[in-house]
């Protein structure tokens, strides 16, 4: 090479012909540059949407992210009422917590200019000290791009058509396969906890049985639920209203995963196997128990643990209460029953059966020789439909007829039959006569949406061929020269929308309609039955619309006597109420006796 | 001749001519390098000690700051070894919006590439222009992936979200570009006297040595051998794809920028073939709640193609939630610590930082 490269020294002045063209350069501040529609920039929340699950907290890779209290946000069911609030000199602008946001409420906005020489000033939360971004929304995730899984593990059933040939169990349980799939949708945030009566741990559970722990699973269950078995077949779930992926998809199959939990234990050896109980030393203390129901068992359970001598009382032949008389057998079959009442009774729980109180033996006695003493009586006592002709024969109480179907195995309701109310009783009640290859109509006074029966139980019911008339207000029953049932008769009615209420159907005139049949099942509730109880107890017992008055320990006015399940005035009238009834219970006959 | 005394000279962790918070210890005599010692801990943030403490998603954040000028090349490597352990299937149409990815990432990074290696010999006019239009590269990433440097798009399964309407006709009227542009670089760069004596026969990688010394990437393929992980096990889509690996005689940093030269042009190449050939379809295989994501139990090993040569990481699960260990090796940490020590002394103390430059050392790489 030469040492004068003259083409080498003027090839790099053709740059200058770059002095003729126009600069690329944006002039900022006097030109703004606009963020593209899907720039990670600064964060924005809809306070409204969101639940405060704590999701994006825990995604969160620098705990950039924790959760405050918000008086902005007001109190509802579902909603932790906790808000995110983001440290951003932390955030590293990944957005997972805007892929894993359960309800889409966290987005990420085009903003991404913040000044502030305190550093404290970086700590803000979205949508609260940035309420005009909303319109600079970005980094947004749908269904589809978010890294919730909204899709359920479907559940095995039986096809509608097998089912009313006989009464075994509709649903057939996830494999283990499906379980462990169905549990890892959880995402942990305890919104279910807190709207579960007993505060279940329902994303410890959850999680063993993602990983694959199942032993673990059913020792977190057994440690504040004796009766799993029924709560994983029948309970009322609230928790999976409030799950935080129903917002937009399908909740967790919470009530399933438990049912999974349980049937990896399937005898009564296995359970104490793996649940280990811990039984104290006996603690001189007796305590009465009426009614073997799922609040009397718990009640008995934990306290048998804790070292009481307990005995309950039960007016049946088998222990269960409305669980084992009031729920038909394709939802809880009888040797699921009969697992956790033997269960019960190896660790200490006795169970004297066919023994009325007030007629067997006296409260009195029970009084007397008890250090405390448990009401859990339930509602056993249905209420009148209201209707002329409703002494008629043929016409039935549902829950009376379940029991005799549940005790006896059959009664005769004929070709046709009409259910009228639309709770979990009406829809048992339709089901089972749809067994008998009845045709059977329900008639509710509202809406299908309105029903208060579990949505999968009206769905069974429809695919069983049970028809649901909505808006039918059944008027007079009609009667055949024998005066047995031939009919009813019943009005259509509109929904008027009330202020601050749910609205109210009103019948529309000349609208009645008469539907033939063989029988009608009213199901329209319970009250509890209080003849057995002697007057001078009522005194300190304050009984207010045939419901028992307690305290949170569940305790009544006589300080000595406590009581829970469907019979009291608190939470709901479900399983599950009735279970933490019992629970708390047994807190307080702890704290009467042993001053704990 | 003069007998100067050994003094030493400690290049860096501050200094403009270092590629990232590093120093080379110098032992200089006169001009003259006589020994070369590299010194890291300046950047060590401990990302393979934080990652077992995250699940294995949000692990994938960490693992694009291991390199500033291309973290796309981590995302994508940390992903494969993940999808090896947990048997994860990638739809093809997110294999072809990878390659694109990791090209136009290749390409941004030789643009950074073009400003140091000119900038390091004085020539700050081509950085100007270099930087500047990597923008618009950028500009592609933020409107693909909602990031512009730290993009977090590539995870197992796939990809974070397919690519936005009209995205694909503005990559290619960035091509075209870009392929105009690169000859105003070369322009300035290649045709320019100072930098052509400045290069050539600088920075010798010795051909006999560059395998034993665990050579990779452009200055291997500097030495007059082929190898690339593209070509020798293809992975995502690139054996469907057509391109030439480049290879130069000499091992010095003039081969090591004809190489990059010519790889530029390719990038482009691939970029439109597999902007042609990509399917429609599913972009990911999405990953079960992350939180609760566990990768059986096991341990892989994955390698691309970064810019400055092969990248692996090898991540072991001990099925659970989050990873066992997660170690990457790349190219800089040969290049920045076993070549560089190497082959400096006997150099101009003001080639130091344009060899560097030359062998691509990423100092965040190293410490990981």
């Amino acid at each position: 090479m030469s040492f004068i490269n003259l083409k080498g020294i003027l090839q790099p002045l053709g740059a200058l012909k770059q002095l003729g063209k126009k600069p690329h350069t944006i002039r900022f501040p006097e030109e703004k540059v606009e963020a593209s529609d899907n720039y990670r920039g600064l964060h924005f929340n809809e306070l409204g949407d969101c639940i405060g699950c704590g999701n994006c907290s825990t995604i969160c890779p620098n705990e950039a992210i924790d959760m405050i209290d918000l008086l902005e946000v007001t109190e509802r069911k579902g909603d932790s009422s906790l808000r995110p609030r983001i440290d951003n000199g932390r955030c590293c602008w990944c957005a997972l917590c805007v892929d894993v946001c359960p309800t889409g409420s966290l987005n990420l906005t085009k903003d991404y200019i913040f000044v502030s020489d305190d550093p404290n000033d970086f700590l803000w939360t979205p949508g609260v000290d940035n309420k005009d971004s909303k319109d600079r929304i970005s980094y947004t995730s749908d269904t589809n791009t978010s890294l919730s899984m909204y899709d359920r593990v479907p559940m095995r059933e039986l096809e509608g058509k097998e089912r009313v040939k006989s009464f075994a169990e509709v649903v057939l349980g996830y494999s283990e396969e499906e379980a462990r799939a169905e549990a890892q949708r959880c995402i942990s945030c305890g919104l279910c906890t807190e709207v579960c009566p007993e505060n279940m741990h329902i994303p410890e559970y959850i999680n063993a049985i993602a990983q694959a722990k199942d032993d673990d699973a059913l020792r977190i269950i057994y440690d504040n639920n004796p009766l799993p078995e029924m709560c994983g077949k029948v309970c009322t779930r609230l928790c999976e209203d409030v799950c935080a992926l129903q917002v937009r998809g399908d909740a967790v199959a919470i009530r399933w995963l438990k049912r999974y939990a349980t049937e990896t234990a399937p005898t009564v050896e296995l359970i104490k196997e793996i649940v280990d109980p811990q039984i104290e030393e006996p603690n001189g203390f007796t305590v009465g128990i009426i009614g073997a129901g799922p609040a009397g068992l718990t009640a008995g359970y934990y306290l048998a643990l804790k070292g009481y001598d307990v005995t309950i009382y039960e007016a049946q032949a088998h222990a269960g209460g409305m669980v084992m008389y009031g729920i038909p057998k394709y939802r809880f079959p009888l040797d699921s029953i009969d697992k956790q009442i033997q269960y019960m009774e190896s660790i200490g729980v006795k169970i004297k059966y066919n023994t009325s109180v007030g007629k067997d033996i006296t409260f009195d006695e029970i009084y007397a020789n008890n250090d405390a003493v448990f009401i859990g009586i339930g509602l056993q006592k249905p209420w009148n439909i209201g209707i002329k002709n409703e002494d008629s024969p043929g016409v039935i109480p549902a829950i009376d007829y379940l029991k005799i179907i549940n005790s006896e195995g059959k009664y005769n309701v004929g070709k046709k039959v009409a259910v009228i109310g639309g709770g979990n009783v009406a829809i048992d009640g339709a089901r089972v006569a749809a067994r008998f290859d009845a045709e059977v109509t329900i008639l509710y006074r509202r809406r299908v949406e309105d029903m208060p029966a579990d949505w999968e139980e009206i769905e069974g019911a429809e695919h069983e061929g049970v028809k649901i008339v909505p808006q039918a207000i059944p008027t007079r029953i009609i009667r055949d020269k024998k005066g047995k049932v031939e009919g009813i008769e019943y009005v259509m009615a509109e929904m008027i929308a009330q202020d601050g209420g749910r609205p109210r159907p009103v019948a529309i005139e000349g609208s009645e309609t008469i539907y033939e049949c063989d029988t009608v099942i009213g199901a329209i509730g319970q009250q509890a039955d209080f003849t057995w109880l002697p007057e001078k107890y009522k005194e300190d017992i304050v009984i207010e619309r045939g419901k028992i008055q307690v305290n949170d320990l569940r305790q009544t006015g006589d300080t000595k006597i406590f009581a829970g399940g469907d019979s009291v005035k608190y939470g709901n009238s479900d399983a599950i109420s009735a279970i933490a009834d019992g629970f708390n219970a047994v807190k307080g006959i702890d704290e009467l006796l042993l001053n704990k | 001749m003069i007998r100067e005394k050994e003094t030493t000279l400690y290049l860096g962790p501050q200094h403009p001519g270092i590629t990232g918070n590093m120093m080379v210890k110098l032992k200089v005599q006169g001009d003259t390098v006589v020994k070369a010692a590299t010194h890291v801990g300046y950047l060590h943030r401990a990302f393979e000690k934080l990652i077992e403490r995250r699940n294995w998603l949000n692990a994938f954040t960490l693992l694009c700051r291991f390199c500033v000028p291309e973290p796309d090349p981590m995302e994508l490597t940390y992903a494969r070894a993940v999808e090896e352990l947990d048997n994860r299937e990638v739809p093809e149409r997110a294999k072809y919006i990878r390659v694109i990815v990791m090209e136009l990432a290749r390409l941004q990074s030789f643009m950074l590439w073009y400003a140091g290696q000119a900038g390091s010999a004085g020539l700050y006019t081509l950085g100007q222009w270099s930087v500047g239009d990597r923008n618009y590269i950028l500009d592609l990433f933020e409107e693909l992936t909602g990031g512009r440097i730290y993009h977090m798009f590539i995870w197992p399964g796939g990809v974070r979200r397919d690519i936005p309407e009209g995205w694909k006709d503005k990559v290619l009227k960035t091509m075209d570009y870009l392929e105009k542009r690169q000859d105003d670089y070369n322009q300035l760069m290649f045709d320019n006297t100072i930098f052509q004596k400045r290069a050539q026969g600088v920075g010798i990688v010795p051909k006999d040595k560059a395998i034993e010394w665990g050579v990779v990437g452009p200055p291997l393929r500097g030495v007059g051998i082929k190898s690339d992980v593209r070509i020798d096990e293809p992975y995502e889509v690139y054996d469907k794809l057509n391109f030439e690996v480049p290879t130069a005689e000499g091992g010095d940093i003039w081969a090591r920028a004809l190489v990059r030269k010519e790889e530029f042009r390719q990038s482009i190449s691939i970029i439109r073939q597999a902007l042609e050939k990509m399917p429609e379809g599913e972009y990911t295989n999405k990953v079960p709640n992350p939180m609760k994501w566990v990768v059986p139990e096991g341990q892989a090993w994955a390698k691309t193609e970064s810019v400055r040569g092969e990248i692996g990481f090898y991540v072991a699960s001990n099925g659970t939630n989050k990873p066992y260990r997660v170690h990457a090796k790349g190219a800089a940490y040969t290049h920045g610590v076993t070549v560089l020590e190497k082959i400096l002394p006997g150099q101009n103390i003001a080639d130091v930082s344009f060899i560097m430059n030359s062998l691509g050392v990423c100092p965040p790489e190293i410490e990981r």
